[in-house]
C-alpha cells in the first residue's frame, strides 16, 4: 500500500481524465452523492487503475439496478471505498438486457466473488471470468433471475415433490373457483 | 452384559460412515484422495447461528477446505419491497438482521429521509440514537452468550439473555414490540417516548454496568477461553480491505474505523464515544472490541438520556384520535421524488448499506441492502481453512453472522 497515492474524489476524477480520457459518459448528483457513468469497454482498466493507483482498496458494494421501462439496460454500480483518505466513489456501467455481460473484478477485490455470484443469481449477469460463476442464494435448479424487473412477484411455479397439478399458483386458484368442495361445477 | 462391539480399522474404512450426530454428515471420500474426507456441517446446526451450511474437508482434524454455502434462508425481502410501500418496507427491514432491528430501520430511514429531503425533529434524532446503541447492546449480549454456549460455558448465556431481556422490555414499552419494534417511522417515530422510558433505561444502565464488569470477570482472563479464542481464526488487516470486511472484525486488526465517525450520520457527532481497537486480528481480539463496544454502547444512551431534547418527535402531526383520519394519513402513504440514494450505517456486524431508488411513485423501484453478514460469512474459508475443526465454531461465533441478513 506505500506506493500508492492517497486519493479523494476531486484526485480520483483528474486521474480517470488523465489516463482513461473519455471514460466518462455521465457525471450527475443525486441527494447530495455524485454518480460516474462509466463507458462500459473501459470499465475494467478504470477500476484496476483506480484500485493500483489511487488507492480504493476496498470494494464495498456491487449492484444492480434494472432499468426496463425507461430503456433496456442493467445499471450495475460499484461502491468504491479508500480506507487511507477515507473517500468513496460511485461508478455505475450500462449492460443491455438481452447481452449483460461485464468483466469480472473478483481478481482484483475478492469481495466481488460473492457479490458478482449474487448478481448473476438474481439478475443474470454473467462476468466473465469469473473463478466460480454459479447461483449463491438460490437453488442451482431455479429458471429465471427474480429480481429482474419482467420477472413478476409471486408468479413462480410450486415446486413441491409429487405435486398433483400443474401450473401457476393463480391458475390453480383460478380452477377451483370453478368447482365446489366435491370437484363438480357449481350450479 | 453385552460388550460393545469396536470394528477394527478395516471394517471402518470399508464402508461410509453415518450420521454422527445431528447435523453432521460423515462422508468418505470414496476417490481415493487419502485420508480426507468432507464434512457437511449444517444447515441445521446448533453452532452455525442459523442456517449456514460449510463444507468441510478434513485431514484427520485439520479442515483443509472449506466452502460456505448460503440461502436457505433467502427470503427475497428486495424483491418483495419493490412491491410495497415506502412504509409497508419498515418491518421486511426488520427481520433481515433480527438481532439488531432498529439498527437495520434507522439506515433505512435515513436513506428515504435523504430521498424526501427532509431531516426528522431533533429529538427524534436522539431517541433514534438511543434505541439503535440499546439494540447494538442486545445484539452484541445474543452474540456474547451463544458464542460462550458454543465452548460451554452456559451460564454466561443465561446472564446474556437476562440483560437482553431488560432491552426487549424497553423496546416493549417504547414500540409494543420486542424482537421487531418497528418504532422508526420516515420523518419521526410512531410516537414519543412513554412516560417512565428514562428512568427504567437508567435503571438498566445501573444494572448492566457491574454485569458487564461479571462478564469480564467470568471470560476476559479465563483460562480455558483464552485457550480456545487466543490466536484463533486470524485476518490480517490487508484481507479485511480485500474481503471488504468491516465492524468489529476490522477494528480488531488495529484499524479505527468506524462508519458513525468516518461517514458520520443522524446526530453521532454529538456523542462522546470512543472506537475500540484490538491489534492481534483472532477470535480473543473480537470478543475484546466487542465487550468495549457495548461499554461505549452505553456510554452513547447515556448521553442521549442526558441530552435528550424536548420537542415534537415527528415531522407531520400525527393524530391519532380518529382512526379514518390515520388511515389516509399522509405519514403512511406518502410519495418519494425520484432519485437515488446510498446510505451507509454502523451496523453491529459492520457497514449496513442501503441503496433506494425512486422513481416519484409511493414505492422503490430499487431496495438494496449491503448486509455485513453476507460479506462476512464469504471470508470464512479465510478464518478456517488450515485451523482445527473445533476451532470452526470458533471462528464462525467470531464473525457472529445472522443468516436473515445473509440470504435477505
Amino acid at each position: 500500500m506505500s506506493d500508492e497515492v492517497p486519493a479523494d474524489e476531486e484526485a480520483a476524477l483528474a486521474l480517470i481524465q488523465q489516463r482513461h480520457p473519455g471514460a466518462i459518459a455521465d457525471d450527475y448528483s443525486s441527494s447530495g452523492q455524485r454518480w460516474l457513468l462509466i463507458r462500459r469497454e473501459m470499465i475494467y482498466e478504470l477500476l484496476q487503475t483506480l484500485k493500483e493507483q489511487a488507492g480504493f482498496n476496498v470494494l464495498i458494494d456491487l449492484t444492480v439496478l434494472d432499468r426496463l421501462g425507461q430503456e433496456p439496460v442493467f445499471e450495475v454500480l460499484y461502491l468504491l471505498h479508500a480506507q487511507e483518505t477515507l473517500t468513496r466513489l460511485r461508478l455505475k456501467v450500462k449492460v443491455e438486457r438481452d447481452h449483460p455481460v461485464l468483466p469480472s473484478v473478483s481478481g482484483l477485490w475478492s469481495s466481488a466473488n460473492w457479490l458478482e455470484r449474487e448478481l448473476y443469481d438474481l439478475y443474470g449477469i454473467v462476468f466473465e471470468g469469473h473463478p466460480n460463476l454459479k447461483r449463491l442464494l438460490l437453488p442451482d435448479d431455479w429458471t429465471g433471475h427474480p429480481l429482474r424487473k419482467d420477472y413478476p412477484l409471486t408468479q413462480e411455479p410450486v415446486q413441491f415433490i409429487g405435486l398433483q397439478h400443474e401450473g401457476l399458483p393463480s391458475e390453480q386458484i383460478a380452477k377451483q373457483g370453478e368447482q365446489d368442495a366435491y370437484g363438480h361445477p357449481p350450479q | 452384559m453385552p460388550m460393545a462391539i469396536l470394528p477394527n480399522d478395516a471394517q471402518a474404512r470399508g464402508r461410509t460412515m453415518k450420521t454422527i450426530s445431528p447435523g453432521v454428515e460423515l462422508e468418505r471420500i470414496s476417490s481415493g484422495a487419502g485420508d480426507k474426507f468432507v464434512l457437511n456441517m449444517g444447515p441445521q446446526h446448533p453452532s452455525t447461528h442459523g442456517v449456514l451450511r460449510l463444507i468441510l474437508e478434513l485431514d484427520g482434524e485439520r479442515v483443509t477446505r472449506c466452502e460456505p454455502v448460503i440461502g436457505y434462508l433467502h427470503t427475497g425481502i428486495e424483491k418483495q419491497c419493490e412491491y410495497r410501500t415506502y412504509h409497508q418496507v419498515i418491518p421486511l427491514i426488520d427481520r433481515m438482521d433480527y438481532l439488531a432491528g432498529p439498527n437495520e430501520e434507522l439506515g433505512y430511514v435515513l436513506a428515504v429521509e435523504k430521498l424526501l429531503g427532509i431531516e426528522a425533529p431533533r429529538r427524534t434524532r436522539y431517541i433514534r440514537v438511543l434505541i439503535a446503541e440499546l439494540s447494538r447492546i442486545a445484539s452484541h449480549l445474543v452474540w456474547l452468550g451463544t458464542g460462550a454456549l458454543e465452548l460451554n460455558v452456559s451460564s454466561v448465556f443465561m446472564y446474556c439473555f437476562r440483560d437482553r431481556e431488560y432491552i426487549n422490555d424497553l423496546f416493549e414499552a417504547a414500540s409494543g414490540a420486542r424482537m421487531f419494534p418497528r418504532y422508526f417511522r420516515v420523518g419521526g417515530l410512531i410516537d414519543d417516548l412513554p412516560e417512565g422510558f428514562t428512568e427504567q433505561a437508567r435503571g438498566f444502565i445501573k444494572s448492566f454496568r457491574p454485569h458487564l464488569k461479571e462478564y469480564h470477570g467470568l471470560l476476559t482472563r479465563n483460562p480455558i477461553w483464552m485457550k480456545r479464542t487466543v490466536g484463533v481464526a486470524r485476518v490480517s488487516r490487508r484481507q479485511c480491505m480485500d474481503y471488504a470486511l468491516t465492524g468489529p472484525i476490522l477494528r480488531a486488526t488495529g484499524l479505527e474505523y468506524d462508519i458513525r465517525r468516518a461517514f458520520p450520520y443522524s446526530v453521532y457527532p454529538d456523542f462522546d464515544f470512543d472506537i475500540p481497537t484490538q491489534t492481534a486480528g483472532d477470535a480473543y481480539a473480537r470478543y475484546l472490541v466487542r465487550m468495549a463496544e457495548m461499554a461505549q454502547s452505553l456510554k452513547i444512551v447515556e448521553q442521549a438520556l442526558d441530552k435528550l431534547p424536548e420537542g415534537p418527535v415527528n415531522t407531520v402531526s400525527r393524530d391519532l384520535s380518529d382512526r379514518n383520519t390515520y388511515r389516509s394519513h399522509p405519514w403512511r402513504h406518502f410519495v418519494v421524488p425520484p432519485g437515488e440514494v446510498y446510505q451507509s450505517i454502523e451496523s453491529p456486524r459492520g457497514e449496513k448499506g442501503y441503496y433506494v431508488v425512486s422513481d416519484g411513485t409511493n414505492k422503490p423501484v430499487r431496495m438494496r441492502m449491503r448486509s455485513p453478514s453476507f460479506i462476512n460469512v464469504q471470508a470464512l474459508p479465510l478464518l478456517i481453512e488450515g485451523s482445527w475443526l473445533a476451532d470452526a465454531v470458533v471462528a464462525i461465533a467470531s464473525v457472529d453472522p445472522v443468516l436473515g441478513d445473509v440470504d435477505r
